[in-house]
């Protein structure tokens, strides 16, 4: 945190001060590590092995909160008789198809109702059979079904609010019994087998985190997004999400699992995505096959389930209002018919396959370096020099607008400029003091941002290109009579524009994206909040979560009234504006207990206040603000109303958080520890060795290197992983080419312990070469006690430390070999990203070979390795698919 | 008595300021800095200070190397095997080796000790033939005392010009620009400088450095630079530039006065947490220089830092020099005079 995020960094160092105990999980020791009261180093990708060593901890104790955890959590829920857990088939969830690598997760739900696999199913396809046998419609077929594109990225539905609970959790089949079961033999012994981790740091952990919770206190968990750049990245989350429902530390103050994003504003850019698979607001996009609105939302969420998703007509309705005005009507189902429908996966990676293989034509790319910045650099490159044209829009002339004349293809002989027909245009961008709007940060707080100075030359915001460019293709089919361009044509497009270059106003978009009335008293006023949102055409509003942004006709994200004005250091509600409805800490129904009291007064947020019949407290109480605690909702009520006083997590479709999920998930209920993709060492804990979901690519340009499940490991001995330093900012593009940062960290360098440094004769300040199937690329070492070999199964692991700041270019004022060629692709099956934070190298010393010999050098280390297409890609090690299906 | 020269005094009033304001300075606290540089950075945006040199060092991940007429806040970073209070670095039980010595590490503090423009030289001929000195700073990657890595810190400290009470680059600067400002603080005023030179080794704390680059394309070539502690900053009554892009608050800006106050009890706080090494630097009125205006608080010895134990002003002795050398004059003149009125007999 302290090396990407220093500024937040402070608020640590704060809680620090008055008496927090820091702990800081990490394979190197950082700046981060340096100021913590308590390091563990531990393997890189072991993650899961290290929490689910927690989660026994907790169990084994009954450290649990156990009146939060009974009332709050689905833990007391019963598990169907027909689940099988990978205690019982070794590493595979009931449910597997080894033929496609993918679960029918129907033989997961809750006993007694059947829960759809995932929410695309529920709709079944083109013929709106709408059957609950949850069977599997596609997802076993269709490889690319990830969940993410099924479901946008909301919580999975349940065809019921009613579930059969065993509250003293005893039941052999209540969740927590199962939970039980599967983490039985993460014991400390494993964990430091796996982990690398000695027993007594695992230990200090266990004790830290179970004091430091319950009614008094509470923990927070805190990561940066190379947690979630595994083959298993979402199940670490999971993880986490598990440890801290067990010790009720959701929806509590200084609770909580805080993700910290890689840039400014990208959790804006995923509540109004920049995503292929969601729209605003986690709506899930369309699908081909859908052919009305109600298809559409008969996927989204059950009639029948508890919560608020099943408002989801209200919020789609008015988004598709906002976007084509008077055109949308309820004729033409509000015009949902234009919106484009994904057949399949679009994520990034899938589109730099079809680059390859020559779907693609064009490709916008905007603050983004993918020659550098991205996994598997070099067949970014190859699929960008495959393309009829490119669209770079950066602050610098960056290398992926300049790889066609100077990437490492180039140098290689395999790309030459005279041969690569892609046309890149150039866009010099505006910076962020030089437009204004908004950012949102990882506590969904919206701060609006004014423009300090006028763009220089021909830099312009995005919002200006984008607001042209959709003018001057409207000015061109406003004759068109065609279908295909209805779409375009009809699309409300006035946003007024000021100044010299006609600059779009950023505060009209935000009105925009608020909503207001389009009928009755209050027509044309603000909405004040996504409650009023309807379904019938009444309503406008882009992006329902950000309702109230504008509430009152004031742009709330503009307030700034400091802390000090506000009562002290507490939430600071008047700053900003976070949402959900300026909730700052969401769930926070769970302050409380069930009867509405505070846990205790130390750690009071919202309460129940019997005399007004009203939730209140420090926060906006994230609940039905009338519902009394001993609410219980008659039988069959469904959505907001089937929520029962005391079931706080109101987005979840039984209400509860779920220790386990009956649906959702492509890889499991529950997190189970596989080995990345990449592994030299066999699992420990399964014969599964790798996650058998996980989607790889196997193709000539995205070899493996063996995991240790096959021959030639030995080739590959050593664990790299990649991260960011606090002196550069991703791919560089905007240190590498600023002075005062480029001359902090002017070069590409290797971080090794000095164990290793013997191990292959390497000399600190001199080079390293660093080979993987993909390529080999050079590095000035570093020696350092910083990093530290681990015992893992018997074995000496020796990780190296990558930072991936630097590219192939002639533009930018420090420039190197990137780490992120070296990384090859396999992905997380549930939201598609890539596994980037531990893969497998050799390191020998020197410079490596420059020009074609380079091509030679790597083809010589595959062939040693006897690397094949196949390699790495047998998805099922766990015994003959007879045994598991 | 007179302490113009050395001994406790408040250094712009003993200037000629007749109602200086009160003497700003700086309080660093190393043990909250999180080596983030955005100190260094900022120096260097607010003051138009030049690159530095786009050499990778070798040290830890410091790469400036040490303080210049091109950084003027220059962040060390020091990664020893020694415990940090009670603070588990993880790596007892871990599988770490045997010492090693064929690895030649380069530290700041041999950059300290030669010719700092030799860093942005050749660094594979720099790096190699390195002799350990010895210094705590120096200890070789993996040197522990025994096969396992058991206790570890990394420390970092961000220094810079310490606005010493007696400045001898002040003292000896003969076209006078060098000069004591209203705050109690010393700049140098780069269009009077004729880099002369003599500041440079006038420093006991190797702070001060007359600039090297190319004429016409860096400026200020050949001219003495060091922090001005933001001049054009705090007289409008904004924080120095460093201070203020310090997220940590390590770097704290204020009345000397004030800040020691503060330090003080800082001490007694890192004392209470189990750090007894952790001392205060330059505060004291009564040290070699008379105090600084940029104090530290240090989490050990100075000298694992890099900075001087005990700096005396190098100007100490010369009213005493002075009134030798007059005597001697005296003693001269009247000799001469003596011959002559001998001669003259």
């Amino acid at each position: 945190m302290a090396e990407c995020h220093p500024v937040g960094f402070q608020w640590v160092m704060e809680a620090k001060a008055r008496g927090a105990k820091v702990i800081h999980i990490d394979p190197r020791f950082t700046r981060t590590s340096a100021l913590a009261d308590l390091h563990l180093p531990l393997r890189a990708g072991s993650d899961i092995a290290f929490l689910g060593g927690i989660v026994k901890y907790i169990l084994d104790r009954e450290l649990y909160f156990k009146e939060y955890v009974v009332a709050y959590t689905n833990a007391a829920t019963l598990v169907g008789e027909q689940f099988q857990d990978t205690e019982d088939l070794d590493g595979l969830f009931s449910g597997y198809d080894p033929a496609t690598g993918t679960y029918d997760s129907s033989t997961w739900s809750y006993e007694g109702h059947q829960v759809a696999a995932a929410a695309g199913q529920r709709g079944a396809g083109p013929s709106g059979d709408s059957s609950e046998d949850g069977s599997s419609q596609d997802g076993g077929s269709d490889r690319a079904a990830a969940a993410a594109q099924e479901m946008g990225n909301r919580g999975a539905n349940l065809e019921h609010s009613g579930v059969e609970r065993d509250e003293t959790l005893t039941d052999p089949r209540c969740v927590l019994r199962v939970l039980q079961r599967h983490y039985a033999r993460y014991t400390p012994e494993m964990v430091e087998e796996v982990c690398g981790v000695p027993q007594h740091l695992f230990q200090q952990v266990c004790e830290a985190v179970t004091a430091n919770s319950g009614r008094d206190r509470t923990t927070a968990w805190v990561y940066s997004v190379g947690w979630t750049q595994h083959s298993v990245g979402v199940q670490y989350i999971r993880g986490a999400a598990i440890i801290q429902l067990l010790l009720g530390n959701m929806g509590r103050p200084g609770g909580g699992i805080l993700a910290l994003r890689g840039h400014a504003s990208i959790q804006g850019s995923t509540d109004i995505p920049t995503l292929y698979n969601i729209l605003p607001g986690y709506l899930p996009m369309a699908k081909s096959g859908m052919e009305s609105l109600d298809d559409y939302l008969d996927n989204v969420a059950s009639p029948d389930q508890k919560g608020f998703w099943t408002q989801a007509p209200a919020y789609m309705t008015s988004l598709l209002k906002s976007w084509w005005g008077d055109a949308a009507t309820p004729e033409n189902d509000y015009g949902f018919g234009w919106l484009p429908r994904i057949n399949g996966n679009h994520g990034t990676y899938q589109t730099v396959m079809d680059m390859l293989d020559g779907k693609v034509e064009g490709y916008f790319l905007l603050g983004q370096n993918p020659a550098v910045g991205s996994a598997q650099g070099r067949m970014q490159r190859l699929g960008m020099a495959n393309l009829k044209w490119l669209v770079v829009r950066d602050l610098n002339l960056i290398e992926s607008a300049t790889f066609w004349k100077d990437g490492p293809e180039v140098a290689t002989g395999e790309l030459s400029p005279e041969d690569i027909e892609t046309e890149v245009f150039f866009f010099p961008a505006a910076s962020h003091v030089e437009k204004e709007g908004t950012f949102t940060q990882t506590q969904r707080l919206l701060q609006w941002r004014e423009k300090a100075v006028d763009p220089i030359g021909d830099r312009r915001s995005e919002l200006h290109f984008f607001f042209h460019l959709g003018r001057l293709l409207r000015e061109r089919l406003a004759d068109s009579t065609l279908e295909r361009d209805e779409a375009l044509v009809n699309l409300t497009w006035d946003y007024p524009v000021h100044g010299e270059h006609d600059e779009p106003s950023a505060d009209a978009v935000l009105r925009e994206i608020n909503g207001y009335h389009l009928a009755g008293d209050k027509a044309g006023q603000p909405l004040s909040t996504f409650v009023e949102m309807k379904d019938d055409g009444t309503t406008s509003g882009g992006c329902w979560i950000y309702t109230g942004v504008y509430a009152d006709g004031v742009n709330q994200a503009a307030r700034r009234k400091s802390w000090r004005d506000q009562g002290g250091p507490w939430l600071a509600g008047e700053w900003g504006w976070a949402w959900p409805a300026n909730r700052r800490i969401l769930y926070n129904r769970a302050s409380a207990d069930p009867a509405g009291r505070p846990w205790s007064e130390r750690k009071a947020l919202v309460w129940w206040d019997e005399q007004s019949g009203r939730w209140t407290g420090h926060d906006v109480p994230d609940f039905p603000v009338t519902k009394a605690p001993s609410y219980r909702p008659p039988a069959g009520a469904s959505g907001a109303e089937g929520l029962a006083g005391d079931d706080p997590f109101i987005m979840q479709a039984d209400g509860k958080g779920w220790l386990y999920a009956p649906s959702g998930l492509l890889d499991g209920p529950l997190p189970a520890h596989y080995e990345p993709h990449e592994s030299p060492v066999r699992n420990p804990l399964y014969a599964q060795q790798a996650n058998p979901t996980r989607l790889n690519y196997g193709r000539k340009e995205n070899l493996s290197n063996p995991p240790a499940t096959e021959p030639g490991t030995d080739v590959f001995p050593y664990v790299f992983t990649t991260y960011r330093l606090t002196e550069h900012h991703t791919a560089g593009g905007m240190s590498r080419w600023v002075p005062y940062l480029a001359e902090l960290q002017p070069e590409f360098f290797c971080e090794v312990s000095p164990e290793l440094a013997r191990e292959r004769g390497l000399d600190n300040l001199g080079w390293a070469t660093i080979v993987t199937a993909r390529t080999a690329v050079e590095a000035r070492v570093l020696v350092t006690d910083r990093i530290v070999p681990l015992h893992v199964g018997g074995n000496v692991i020796h990780q190296i430390g990558l930072p991936y700041h630097w590219g192939v270019g002639g533009d930018a004022y420090v420039s190197g070999d990137s780490a992120n060629d070296l990384l090859g692709l396999s992905l997380d099956p549930n939201v598609l990203i890539q596994e980037c934070k531990a893969a497998t190298c050799d390191i020998q010393p020197g410079r490596r070979p420059t020009g074609p010999e380079l091509l030679r050098f790597v083809e010589d280390y595959r062939s040693r390795a006897g690397i094949t297409v196949e390699t790495g890609n047998v998805l099922m090690t766990a015994g003959p698919a007879g045994e598991v299906s | 008595v007179d302490n113009s020269w050395y001994g406790p005094v408040d250094p712009a009033p003993n200037a000629g300021w007749t109602e200086a304001p009160p003497r700003k300075g700086f309080f660093t606290d190393t043990s909250i800095c999180i080596g983030c540089k955005a100190c260094e950075v900022a120096c260097k945006e607010w003051n138009a200070v030049p690159e530095d040199g786009l050499q990778m060092l070798g040290s830890s991940y410091d790469n400036s190397g040490a303080l210049g007429a091109s950084t003027w806040r220059h962040v060390a970073f020091i990664e020893q095997p020694k415990a940090l209070g009670n603070q588990e670095p993880g790596f007892a039980g871990t599988a770490a080796g045997a010492p090693m010595t064929d690895v030649l590490n380069r530290t700041a503090d041999s950059a300290l000790q030669g010719d700092r423009n030799a860093l942005g030289t050749d660094m594979a001929a720099v790096a190699v033939g390195k002799v350990d000195l010895g210094m705590p700073g120096m200890q070789l990657p993996g040197q522990a005392d025994g096969a396992q890595r058991t206790d570890f810190r990394w420390l970092m400290a961000s220094d810079v010009c310490k606005h010493c009470t007696h400045a001898a680059c002040l003292d000896v600067c003969p076209t006078g620009s060098l000069f004591r400002t209203e705050f109690g603080t010393v700049v140098v005023q780069d269009d009077i400088c004729n880099g002369c030179g003599y500041c440079v080794p006038a420093c006991p704390f190797g702070v001060i450095d007359r600039r090297v680059g190319e004429k016409g394309v860096t400026k200020n070539v050949g001219i003495a630079q060091k922090c001005t502690l933001c001049y054009d900053r705090i007289g409008d009554g904004l924080q120095p530039a460093c201070a203020k892009a310090c997220p940590t608050t390590s770097i704290q800006f204020g009345d000397l006065d004030e800040l020691r106050e503060r330090a003080e009890k800082r001490v007694e706080q890192m004392h209470a947490a189990g750090i007894p090494s952790a001392r205060l630097y330059g505060e004291n009125p009564e040290d070699g220089v008379g105090g600084v205006g940029a104090f530290f608080l240090l989490l050990d010895e100075p000298e694992v830092y890099g900075l001087p134990p005990d700096p005396v002003v190098t100007t100490r002795h010369l009213p005493a020099m002075w009134k030798k050398a007059g005597l001697a004059a005296l003693a001269m003149l009247a000799g001469g005079v003596a011959v002559f009125a001998g001669g003259g007999s």
